[in-house]
């Protein structure tokens, strides 16, 4: 079953060829059969391979499969292979499952669309890059998957390309992570050129086996993997492109800017966790940077207005978490979380985009509100995503991987007590933050007449993610909660586990119940602010003070202008003012010296004998001078 | 003699294309076609049975008559993988320009045809000849067809940027000349024989200074064909004013006449002065990249733009010559044949573009997906290929390019690996003006036809062939490289890996 694995990528590959080649000349539902049939096949080969390494597990775990080499110059020579270990077999599920049920979802939310088999053919070709991504078995193929993401991102953020507004969320966000790529390119560079590899496994052993940890090079060969991971992941300071990208179709949001291609950036950092550990100080940015970004996200998300933008800054900020975790070396635990995320988040994703709909095209949850008995199901496991969010304790998926993460940051050897209190003040602001969209949007008074009864094709989806979001945590239970770590046990051939050395069981315990209080008083704020006592939300948010930190936070934290101002505006000014090329400017200054010249010379031509004379005269005597004294 | 015959059918097709016309424009373009066809059937045969007799080490066939004794000049052809690989991308590059002309060229089609034939043949020639006083013969052949083809079938301005681009080829290629006497003599005095045969030539012994000056002399004519900054801004004018097939011969295959030149000249003949002057040439290199990207974005001349990004795409090639090392000049090759075929496709799609809405200015343009969906999504790929996208041929060339670089030199290597960020930015800046945005009104509209779509075909299949499956280049241009690398690296001992590494290169193809 094993040697199916090429299958899996290679089913959405086709279905794009064939949407791309014949999609125009095709009814909407042949485009809607090929498209959500070929990942349907993907995730079914998935689930067969899946289970046949899980019973009947190859050799050290691994299994790789060569289908050509790509190219071959000297020692040069990256392979068209994939490569199946624990890590890529959790990925591929993960992204084979959601996209399923997305592309599912998406035939029936995109039905009116005009560019019906143009989208499902971006989002085909979406499902063969990540897949490729997860399963490359050199940096090459990875990115090759990683730019065919992004380009995937940037058509599908630009699928409504008559407004410009739309294509230039587009460009931004190809360009910003383009901009981490090139870090990534050059990480490329260096490995290759010092390791002589580009084959993962290669890499990461003689990495380990010739650079000490903390040498330059394993610093400098992970700090610029991590450009790469930030650009991709949103992360600071690149992760201004993901809010303005929820200017594509909801279903998009879903897979590509929740559930699958942001969380590419952690996956490349635990595939690289080798290189990593060889860089303890990377090691620790990587911490630094998930702490403020999962921080800095939460509290833009408190003060969004559009629905969809909080959970942009919602998904910042949980990969934050993920970042975190990858920081403080819970390898499994970031990974853990991103399965988790994977659900939940794309559940909410897709309840929103109902509700959107439902709303004719409203995004903003101020004219929202008193949705649940309009929308009961969309309400409920909308619900059960923002618990899982939120982190509601033992019921939900998310508790469990959250848990997991901040109890790395406490215990891990390079953990500290601030990261801990960092992560639980993002816990407080996100169950506010995903509460307040719970109220807002399906509480308090109905501000329009709601009449919408979702297709079957959207009310599944929504169903089998709800159910995930709870039960996709049941299979890691920490120590102190029937102490079952199945997912960190299946990781473990990957993955190294992480030591705990910051406290024993009970110590854990209490900071579970810590996280639990948080959790839950970040639910109570948020009834009491947005449902209770509006006038308590209004009123902090009205001051001086108040007025101005949304403003900023509603802003994303000046980044966007900072930028704006300081690399956008000088150089698009540098590059006009130069459009003539100033380097031609000299060619034509030849050029009209030349003329000068010219028409000085043809003065001289008069055609009166006189000045004939005077000049050979002239002439004459400068000639004899020279003879005479030089 | 088959090489001979390449150039000489293309010599024979052009008069015959000329006085087809009398009876109608179909016959020219026919027998334009026909005469590429043969010439492409041709070079086929060679890679088939490779006339072992006549062909030793890296050469696959050679041809050599004397033709000026007295003066050591002689009729020396010779084929190497490089050279085929380039010749192959002038027959498939010059089918494609007769086939773009189909509905463009209306006027005097006859003498479109001569000239296109004309200088094909020039362009082959040079990618053969073996003979220095031969090269520059062929050298000079290419250009004046070329000035024709501006100056007759170009747009407004055209008289003017025929005049500049023969002016900066003419002006540098007597510098070249000046270098061809001059090592002419170099050697004449050292061996006592003078000759201009290549081969020969090679390894000439010379003083530092000497074998400066004249290989200074070879870069300049061949960077001015490039073009590398500063020599680059006959460029923008030529490239805009000529006809659609004149652009895509100019861009796909005239600049490759001057990485060739590198390749086969420069490196080979002075090796020293060359490793002496790499770091600068990759300066230049670096400094067109960026340069070439920013000038790119700054148009709104559409044509114009896809112009300025060959400046920044040949510094690629330029960095991957001077890198000196095997994989970043396989990088160059392959780049160089991408390039070809990138940019020929732009300037096809963008002549198409023309033909339709007869304006090429990107603030007149808009939403033009809605309405040509398929000239939009072919103009995308290609805007991809150029922004270094992976699985397109052009990311195969600039990434071998800088993974030999980097070993080099990594500051450089660093910002020219900026440089596709900022081709990023031109390259969604046409998708974005052209075809995305509110939708303009326009005229009705056709898609493209089904003559547009065979040659966008082609075009799309090659590049997507040169991503995914590159092998086949890169083991027919290996021998070449490697006589290049080993006569650029004999006396640097100090790092083996260069020479090491490539001889043990495997045999890796597709399965």
């Amino acid at each position: 079953m094993l040697h199916w694995l090429w299958l899996v990528p290679a089913f959405p590959f086709a279905g794009y060829l064939v949407l791309a080649l014949a999609g125009a000349r095709l009814s909407r539902t042949s485009v809607a059969s090929i498209g959500v049939g070929t990942v349907g096949l993907a995730t079914l080969v998935a689930c067969g391979v899946g289970l046949s390494f899980i019973y009947s597990p190859p050799v050290n775990h691994t299994y790789s499969q060569t289908l050509w080499t790509w190219i071959s110059v000297g020692n040069f020579s990256p392979k068209i292979a994939f490569y199946l270990d624990a890590l890529s077999l959790v990925m591929t599920l993960v992204v084979t499952f959601v996209s399923f049920l997305i592309h599912l979802y998406s035939s029936a939310f995109m039905i009116d669309e005009e560019g019906y088999s143009r989208f499902f053919a971006y989002m085909n070709l979406f499902v063969g890059s990540m897949l490729t991504l997860v399963l490359a078995d050199n940096f090459l193929l990875l990115y090759l998957g990683w730019e065919g993401v992004g380009l995937c991102s940037y058509l599908l953020i630009g699928f409504w390309y008559k407004d410009p507004v739309n294509g230039r969320a587009a460009c931004k966000a190809f360009i910003v992570t383009r901009i981490g790529d090139t870090a990534f390119a050059i990480g490329l560079f260096l490995l290759f050129t010092q390791l002589g590899t580009l084959q993962i496994q290669e890499v990461m052993q003689r990495a380990a086996q010739q650079w000490t940890a903390g040498s330059s090079l394993a610093v400098a060969a992970s700090a610029l993997l991590l450009g790469g991971a930030v650009g991709k992941s949103a992360q600071l300071p690149l992760q201004t492109w993901l809010p303005d990208a929820m200017a594509g179709p909801t279903p998009v949001s879903a897979l590509i800017h929740a559930a699958t291609m942001v969380t590419a950036g952690v996956y490349l950092i635990a595939r690289a966790h080798v290189l990593f550990s060889l860089a303890p100080s990377v090691q620790l940015v990587v911490a630094i940077i998930g702490l403020a970004t999962l921080l800095l996200a939460g509290f833009s998300a408190l003060v969004q207005r559009d629905i969809k933008r909080v959970l942009a800054y919602s998904t910042i900020s949980q990969i934050g978490y993920m970042f975190l975790a990858l920081g403080v070396g819970a390898w499994s635990a970031a990974i853990f979380h991103l399965m988790t995320h994977a659900f939940f988040k794309a559940l909410l994703f897709l309840a929103a985009g109902v509700v959107i709909l439902a709303m004719h095209e409203e995004h903003d949850m101020f004219k929202m509100g008193g949705l649940r008995s309009r929308l009961p199901l969309t309400f409920w496991t909308f619900l059960v995503g923002a618990a899982s969010l939120s982190a509601l304790p033992l019921v939900t998926a998310g508790f469990y991987s959250k848990d997991l993460i901040l109890w790395g940051a406490w215990s891990s050897p390079s953990g500290s007590t601030w990261l801990w209190v960092g992560g639980l003040v993002g816990a407080l602001l996100t169950s506010l933050y995903t509460f307040r969209v719970v109220f807002l949007t399906f509480f308090g008074e109905l501000n329009h007449e709601v009449s919408y009864a979702p297709d079957i094709r959207l009310r599944l989806p929504l169903i089998v993610l709800a159910v995930l979001s709870v039960v996709g945590g049941f299979v890691e239970l920490p120590r102190t909660l029937g102490d079952r770590p199945l997912f960190s046990n299946f990781m473990g051939s990957v993955l190294p586990a992480l030591e705990h050395v910051g406290g024993d069981t009970r110590t854990e315990l209490a900071l579970q119940i810590i996280a639990a209080v948080v959790s839950i008083s970040g639910i109570y704020l948020a009834y009491l602010f947005f449902l209770r006592r509006r006038s308590f939300a209004t009123g902090i948010a009205g001051s001086t003070v108040g007025t101005v930190l949304r403003r900023f936070w509603f802003g994303g934290w000046g980044f966007d202008w900072l930028y704006e101002h300081s690399l956008v505006k000088p150089f698009v000014w540098l590059v006009r003012a130069n459009k003539d090329d100033f380097i031609d400017s000299i060619y034509d200054g030849i050029a009209r010296l030349n003329e000068v010249f010219y028409g000085l010379l043809a003065r001289t031509e008069t055609g009166k004998v006189r000045w004939y004379m005077t000049g050979i005269a002239f002439g004459a005597i400068v000639a004899i001078a020279i003879a005479v004294f030089l | 003699m088959i090489l001979a015959w390449m150039i000489i059918i293309l010599l024979l097709g052009g008069v015959g294309a000329w006085a087809a016309n009398r009876f109608s424009a179909l016959w020219s373009r026919s027998l334009s076609l026909v005469a590429l066809s043969i010439d492409l059937v041709l070079a086929l045969v060679v890679v088939a049975s490779p006339s072992r007799e006549s062909g030793t080490g890296q050469w696959l066939v050679q041809l050599n008559y004397n033709w000026i004794p007295q003066f050591g000049i002689s009729f020396h052809l010779g084929l190497d993988g490089l050279s085929l690989l380039l010749v192959f991308l002038t027959l498939f590059l010059g089918i494609i320009s007769v086939l773009c002309s189909w509905n463009e060229v209306r006027e005097h089609v006859g003498f479109f045809h001569f000239n296109l034939l004309w200088i094909l043949s020039g362009i082959i020639g040079v990618f053969l000849a073996l003979d220095l006083f031969l090269f520059y013969f062929f050298w000079e052949l290419m250009l004046v067809p070329m000035y024709f083809l501006i100056g007759i079938w170009g747009h407004e301005n055209r008289i003017y940027a025929a005049i500049k681009f023969f002016l900066f080829t003419q002006a540098s290629g007597l510098l070249m000349l000046i270098a061809i006497v001059g090592l002419y003599f170099v050697h004449g005095r050292a061996t006592g024989i003078y000759t201009f045969d290549y081969l020969q030539l090679l390894g000439t012994s010379m003083s530092p200074a000497v074998a400066m000056w004249l290989m200074l002399g070879f870069f300049v004519a061949f960077a001015v064909k490039l073009p590398a900054i500063p020599f680059h801004s006959w460029l923008p004018d030529a490239h805009t004013e000529a006809p659609t097939a004149g652009s895509v011969i100019l861009a796909g295959l005239l600049l490759k006449t001057g990485a060739y030149g590198l390749l086969r000249f420069v490196v080979p003949l002075f090796p020293d002065a060359a490793r002496v002057f790499a770091p600068v040439a990759m300066v230049i290199a670096v400094i067109g990249i960026l340069y070439g990207a920013m000038l790119a974005f700054a148009q709104t001349d559409l044509k114009r733009l896809v112009a300025y990004t060959s400046i920044s795409h040949m510094g690629f090639v330029v960095l991957g010559i001077f890198a000196l090392n095997g994989i970043a000049m396989q990088g160059a090759v392959i780049q160089i044949l991408c390039h070809g075929i990138s940019t020929g496709a732009l300037f096809v799609l963008v002549g198409a573009l023309d033909e339709r809405i007869h304006t090429r200015n990107l603030d007149q343009m808009g939403g033009l997906w809605s309405v040509v969906p398929r000239l939009g999504a072919v103009t995308m790929l290609f805007a991809l290929a150029s922004l270094g996208l992976p699985g397109l041929g052009n990311f195969v060339g600039e990434f071998l390019v800088l993974f030999g670089s980097y070993r080099v030199n990594i500051p450089l290597t660093v910002l020219a690996t900026v440089g596709i960020v900022f081709a990023t930015v031109y390259s969604l800046w046409i998708i974005q003006r052209a075809f995305h945005g509110p939708m303009r009104e326009y005229p009705k509209l056709r898609d493209l036809s089904p003559r547009e779509v065979g040659i966008t075909a082609l075009l799309i299949a090659a590049i997507v062939w040169l991503g995914f499956s590159p092998q086949p280049v890169f083991n027919i241009a290996r021998p070449s490289v490697e006589s290049v690398i080993q006569n650029v690296s004999e006396q640097r001992q100090d790092n083996p890996w260069v020479v090491g590494t490539l001889g043990s290169s495997g045999q890796g193809g597709t399965p």
